[in-house]
């Protein structure tokens, strides 16, 4: 692992540093929005592995001129335009999920409605 | 053509139309699939290009013997619970959401159908998440009885999507050193590279992705509160295809994408594989014993019953395999009956919890006979579908010499009995409570609940037609280029 290596792999250090941003803060948070922060941040680290691994050097987008033989794969990025809109739907999803949490707990922190739920299960029991 | 058909649902509007007109078409997919299956048993496999670009650059659609198992059980529940799902969603649902029900219901069916017959790696992805999204929505929709629900819902989604996007790495990974998404073509690219640091991460991605998609445990938490707190027509229906779907995406990754070549793939299947699906079994089976609510306990019973699936793969030889695809059919028969019954009990008593079914066996006793056969089959009792594939399984294992493999599935069979037998005891033994006025199910939820309890005896006899396809499904997948 010399110098070359860690510099020439940049974009790969960048996308485990964000990747592992979102998964603690998913796994850590107990606030719901906060957890879809991180989620959202998690993907994003993806696309960015797509995009850059679509990347050749010194291509370009061959459109607008002609006689261009060296550019970049769009395939990735394709790809991740596909990933982009699945991601904001999951986000909208998760989002409109927590509107509905909140309308019935009234709260949107995790351990509160663990709690709330808790007490509805061994709070009061009714069983024979 | 659910997916054309899940907009159009949605200008019905309320009352009886979406639900017709979804049953309509539920019908239509199912036929067509019995249709590919008789086509596909002896072995052919069906490719259709979409948009007319050539495979490894366009979208191929795919369908082998596999696929087609996989197919069946897709459009099999959806046709089944379709039909059910009248009354208990009339009485789980709020009415102006009826159309947006059974709009949901359809994109989910979709989402689940591409995913089997899709043969590109990013598509799986794409279809994954349509079914996926539409569950959150359904498992959503239980927040009206029950506010549980929506936290349950949450929970699916976020580690749904964490599965889903660990699956978008692995393929990545596997794009980047193949230059490829499809997947006959991935299959013949990577062996080449051998055993590369970047073919072996794109397995664990994926590996671990779809664990959490189908609810191996120990990535299952989210499973049991999903299906729990969700409308029973949804239950019935996630119990039987979505985490068999999955199971469908790993084995056919396990095998057809990455082939047996690799030797950490045979490592992660004796050594990660085969020990979880055993303490899936058990743990699973352990803690279904402890619970209060049905429901839930058919839950985790689910998850045990993966936890046989994950077996049979982990033993790769084609008994094996065989063993495990059945036990997708056989289990979605089984437990979309099961689930059938809770809901026809939730329909009549308003809860599912086991102390308040006492007596149950004398008020409705049509349902409670198919749960019953339905409970006998989860045993895996002679004469219905789930010895069937025990017995697969079983002999697999005393084919390698794993006695002890095989005993363990003995024992955790039993387990079964005790879960199983505390319902039962409770429906038949004790005395109803004094002042309850309870009359039978709809005859509309016991007519598609009785033809899967009657398949399951019916298969569990005459085997031969889901044992061939799963035969050859197993062959295709252990034979390499299919």
């Amino acid at each position: 692992m010399d110098t070359d290596f860690i510099i020439g792999h940049y974009n790969y250090w960048l996308v485990i540093l964000l990747m592992m941003t979102g998964l603690y803060t998913v796994v850590s948070r107990g606030n719901y929005i906060k957890k879809i922060v991180g989620l959202n941040v998690f993907q994003t680290s993806v696309f960015m592995m797509y995009i850059s691994m679509g990347k050749v050097s010194g291509g370009t987008a061959p459109i607008l001129e002609t006689g261009i033989t060296l550019y970049s794969n769009p395939l990735p990025h394709v790809l991740i335009l596909t990933a982009i809109v699945v991601g904001v739907a999951t986000t909208a999803v998760g989002l409109s999920i927590v509107v509905r949490i909140h309308q019935a707990y009234g709260t949107i922190e995790e351990d509160e409605v663990n709690d709330a739920d808790h007490r509805m299960e061994f709070g009061k029991e009714d069983l024979p | 053509m659910p997916l054309a058909a899940a907009p159009l649902c949605l200008f019905l509007g309320r009352g009886l139309l979406p639900w017709i007109f979804a049953t309509g078409v539920c019908w239509v997919a199912f036929v067509i699939a019995i249709a590919l299956a008789l086509d596909l048993s002896g072995g052919s496999v069906i490719t259709y290009q979409m948009g007319g670009w050539a495979p490894p650059l366009g979208i191929e659609y795919r369908l082998d013997a596999l696929s087609a198992v996989a197919l069946l059980i897709v459009t099999g529940a959806a046709a089944a619970v379709s039909l059910y799902s009248r009354p208990s969603v009339l009485r789980e649902i709020e009415p102006a959401n009826h159309g947006l029900f059974y709009t949901l219901f359809l994109l989910c069916v979709t989402g689940l159908a591409g995913v089997v017959a899709t043969g590109d790696a990013f598509n799986v992805f794409v279809f994954l998440e349509v079914a996926s999204l539409s569950t959150y929505c359904l498992v959503a929709l239980g927040g009206r009885k029950d506010r549980r629900a929506l936290s349950a819902a949450y929970t699916y989604l976020v580690m749904g999507t964490i599965g889903a996007t660990f699956f978008v790495i692995g393929v990545g990974l596997a794009y980047m050193v193949t230059g490829t998404l499809n997947m006959v073509d991935l299959a013949q690219r990577l062996p080449p590279i051998g055993d590369n640091r970047t073919v072996a991460a794109a397995f664990t991605f994926i590996a671990v992705g779809m664990g959490m998609k189908l609810a191996m445990f120990p990535l299952h938490l989210w499973l049991p509160n999903a299906y729990t707190f969700a409308p029973s027509a949804v239950s019935a229906f996630l119990a039987g295809t979505s985490t068999k779907v999955a199971v469908y995406v790993l084995i056919r990754f396990l095998f057809t994408v990455f082939g047996l070549e690799f030797d950490f793939e045979q490592f992660a299947l004796i050594a990660v594989f085969l020990p979880l699906g055993i303490a899936a079994m058990f743990v699973a089976s352990i803690v279904a014993i402890f619970q209060v609510d049905a429901k839930r306990m058919l839950a985790y019973s689910s998850v045990a019953q993966i936890g046989y699936m994950i077996l049979g793969i982990s033993l790769a030889t084609k008994t094996g395999l065989t063993g495990a695809i059945l036990h997708m059919g056989n289990h979605a028969i089984m437990k979309v009956a099961l689930f059938m019954t809770m809901g026809a009990i939730m329909y009549r008593l308003g809860t599912t919890s086991i102390p308040h079914m006492a007596g149950l066996g004398r008020d409705m006793p049509w349902t409670m006979a198919a749960f019953v056969i339905g409970g006998l089959s989860l045993i895996g009792v002679p004469l219905t579908v789930g010895f069937i594939s025990k017995w697969y399984l079983i002999q697999a294992a005393l084919e390698l010499g794993w006695w002890p493999i095989a005993m363990l599935i003995v024992m955790s069979s039993l387990l079964a009995v005790i879960y199983v037998w505390r319902i039962v005891e409770m429906a038949y033994l004790q005395p109803s409570p004094p002042n309850r006025q309870i009359s039978r199910a709809p005859t509309i939820m016991l007519l598609p609940m009785w033809v899967l309890v009657l398949a399951n005896i019916y298969f569990g006899i005459d085997a031969s037609f889901p044992t061939t396809l799963a035969n050859q499904a197993a062959l295709l997948l252990l034979g390499g280029q299919p």
